[in-house]
């Protein structure tokens, strides 16, 4: 029994982040058709966020407020950076700025920062555990849950009830005709972008609580999670990048209890492989989204 | 070869030779060992530039079927009596085979074309973004296996003990041969095709264009031409580590190809001689930075700080790189009949 709800909750407590950071990609890509490769540095931006309000008196939960507003505007600079220059010219083109603007900030990390890695101020919540049905779990993976449960309900209210949820989701099914109705396109990519910085921020948080320090090459573990996600739910759906992310959960954490120690190394092999198998079978991923136009 | 063609192979073999006599003759071996990492580099980004220029699909999986040439063609070089001290845990079938280091780099070009065959059919299927998220997961399958494959890797600890076997002249020879397959691939019917389906998949799909096979001997191609490089560059180097086919190298190719022009061979070999130059003297302005101390901290990381913002202004400004759709032959016929 108590191994069984300790997989459970290592299930729900990661497929929760995998969830929230795939959903961040996917809102992007709906509007845009662009890939942000830049996604993963978010999280660091945060992370260094934390680490440099780390000395100072405020209570933890400013210091994580301002750090998740830090991945917002992280999220909105590499828009103006990355995306607003080239985003009208070529699909390839923008794959390459946000790369290079991933290496950008991951470089200026390095120059003006460091290349160790740097302890972040945790509150002790973080570090105790509970007993639940005879298994010790982390309280952290259970504060992770709650959290990616509120925030996929506020996420839904935003695009299902306000203005600018409809706005977006017009513009991520035929972009040029919500436009010619006059719903504002910068307004809207914009706003994509801040929603994607604000599922970031929010996932950075949960993350640096399971690992508790932030190196430069941070982000590239939640970008690939992100992006297998995304590819195995279905690029063009929200729901397909929450489940893709629990199901890309169940599967680490599969391997994770399953295979043996000298073959656990290989775990990310065989995670990729399996993906490849999936799309093999279904290119277009597990959940189809809507058909959309080209982004023009 | 038609004439346009011939004139752009020419512009192209020109300065190869240049640089490689200039290097050789004027005596710095630094310069030396600068132009011929720069012909390796440019075999790679060629071979990229095969797939990625007449598909338009962006792969960042290439820099990982370097490192199966470079490991491939080590294991068969390294001197017996050193084998067992560099590796330990090496198969024993492997244990007593010896090749020349060109009949080895030979092999290893093979086994990363193989690879890439064998992998590379069920991913031609893809179009767009899941494409290119695609070959980043499968740089990372590639990097996992290279790092925790210690029996014929040497695990995350360097490889040494290969025996230095790259020339600059084998290097130029090298990337002119890579030069020539990468013009007559562009011209091929398979090349045409392939651009074909490029600029209008559902069009060219009508019309009986098989994109995955298409794509897949672009692909298989430029891994051969990647593995190629990577044999060279071990007997170049001859001790190395997994993390030398990762990111950071991706993006200094990938700048490469970009800055330069994917769409066209000229443009390749156009952006491989200035990032290589740019990043070199930056690299030095960098250590000479760190050695004279102007600076209280050691600057690291600026060499890619550089490199990202030029490759964002590129794009913006043009987004097709500095040589955009016309190879240089067909450029000069145009301004010699106009002049």
């Amino acid at each position: 029994m108590a191994v069984y709800v300790q997989f459970l909750i290592d299930v729900l407590s990661l497929g929760s982040l995998y969830a929230l950071m795939a959903l961040g990609l996917v809102i992007v890509y709906g509007i845009l058709k662009l890939v942000n490769f830049a996604y993963g540095e978010l999280i660091m931006v945060a992370g260094y966020s934390l680490f440099l309000l780390g000395g100072t008196p405020l209570p933890w939960l400013v210091m994580a407020a301002v750090a998740v507003l830090m991945a917002i505007g992280a999220g909105i600079a590499t828009e103006y950076a990355a995306f607003r220059p080239v985003r009208s010219k070529s699909v390839t083109a923008v794959l390459i700025t946000s790369f290079a603007f991933s290496t950008l900030l991951q470089n200026a990390a390095l120059l003006f920062i460091s290349p160790r890695a740097r302890t972040v101020p945790l509150p002790d919540i973080f570090s105790d555990t509970v007993v639940l049905f005879g298994a010790i779990i982390p309280l952290r993976n259970i504060l992770t849950i709650v959290a990616a449960a509120i925030m996929l309900a506020i996420f839904s209210f935003i695009m299902k009830k306000t203005v600018l949820g409809l706005a977006m989701r017009a513009a991520a099914t035929k972009f040029t005709m919500a436009r010619m109705l006059g719903i504002p396109a910068n307004l809207v990519i914009t706003s994509a972008f801040a929603l994607s910085g604000l599922l970031a921020g929010v996932v950075s948080l949960f993350w640096l609580g399971r690992i508790g320090s932030v190196v430069p090459g941070i982000g590239l573990e939640p970008l690939l999670v992100a992006f297998i996600a995304t590819v195995i739910g279905g690029m063009r759906s929200l729901q397909g990048a929450v489940f893709g992310g629990f199901l890309l959960a169940l599967i680490v954490t599969t391997f994770n209890y399953l295979l043996p120690p000298e073959l656990l190394k290989f775990r990310d092999a065989f995670t990729f492989s399996l993906v490849i198998l999936i799309l093999l079978w279904r290119p277009d991923g597990l959940i189809q989204g809507p058909a959309t136009g080209q982004r023009t | 070869m038609n004439n346009s063609k011939l004139i752009t192979f020419v512009a192209i073999v020109i300065p190869v030779l240049a640089v490689m006599l200039a290097a050789r003759f004027l005596g710095f071996p630094v310069f030396e060992r600068i132009v011929t990492l720069l012909f390796i580099n440019m075999i790679l980004v060629l071979g990229l530039q095969a797939f990625m220029g007449n598909s338009g699909i962006l792969s960042f999986a290439h820099i990982a079927f370097m490192g199966i040439g470079a490991y491939t063609s080590s294991l068969f070089t390294i001197p017996l009596q050193m084998r067992g001290m560099v590796l330990p845990d090496l198969y024993p079938v492997l244990k007593p085979i010896l090749l020349s280091p060109y009949a080895a780099i030979a092999v290893g070009a093979v086994a990363a074309m193989l690879v890439a065959a064998l992998v590379a059919y069920p991913l031609m299927r893809l179009s767009d973004a899941a494409a290119v998220i695609t070959s980043f997961a499968l740089l990372v399958v590639m990097h996992t296996i290279m790092v925790n494959w210690s029996e014929v890797t040497n695990g995350p600890r360097t490889l040494f003990g290969v025996p230095k076997a790259t020339t600059i002249y084998l290097a130029a020879a090298g990337a002119i041969l890579a030069a020539l397959i990468a013009l007559y691939f562009k011209e091929s019917r398979t090349g045409l095709l392939l651009r074909a389906v490029r600029d209008d998949e559902v069009a060219a799909g009508a019309m009986g264009a098989n994109l995955s096979l298409l794509r897949w001997k672009g692909f298989v191609l430029s891994a051969l031409l990647a593995g190629f490089a990577g044999g060279l560059w071990a007997h170049f180097i001859t001790s190395y580590q997994p993390s030398a086919f990762y990111l950071k190298e991706t993006f200094v190719i990938l700048g490469m190809l970009v800055i330069g022009g994917a769409g066209t061979v000229s443009g390749a070999v156009l952006g491989t001689f200035v990032v290589t130059f740019a990043f070199e003297a930056l690299r030095a302005t960098e250590n000479a930075l760190n050695s004279s101390s102007v600076f209280p901290w050691q600057l690291v990381g600026l060499t890619e700080i550089v490199l990202a913002l030029a490759m964002i202004a590129v794009l913006a400004l043009r987004p097709g790189g500095l040589i955009e759709a016309e190879e240089f032959g067909a450029t000069w016929r145009k301004l010699r009949r106009r002049g």
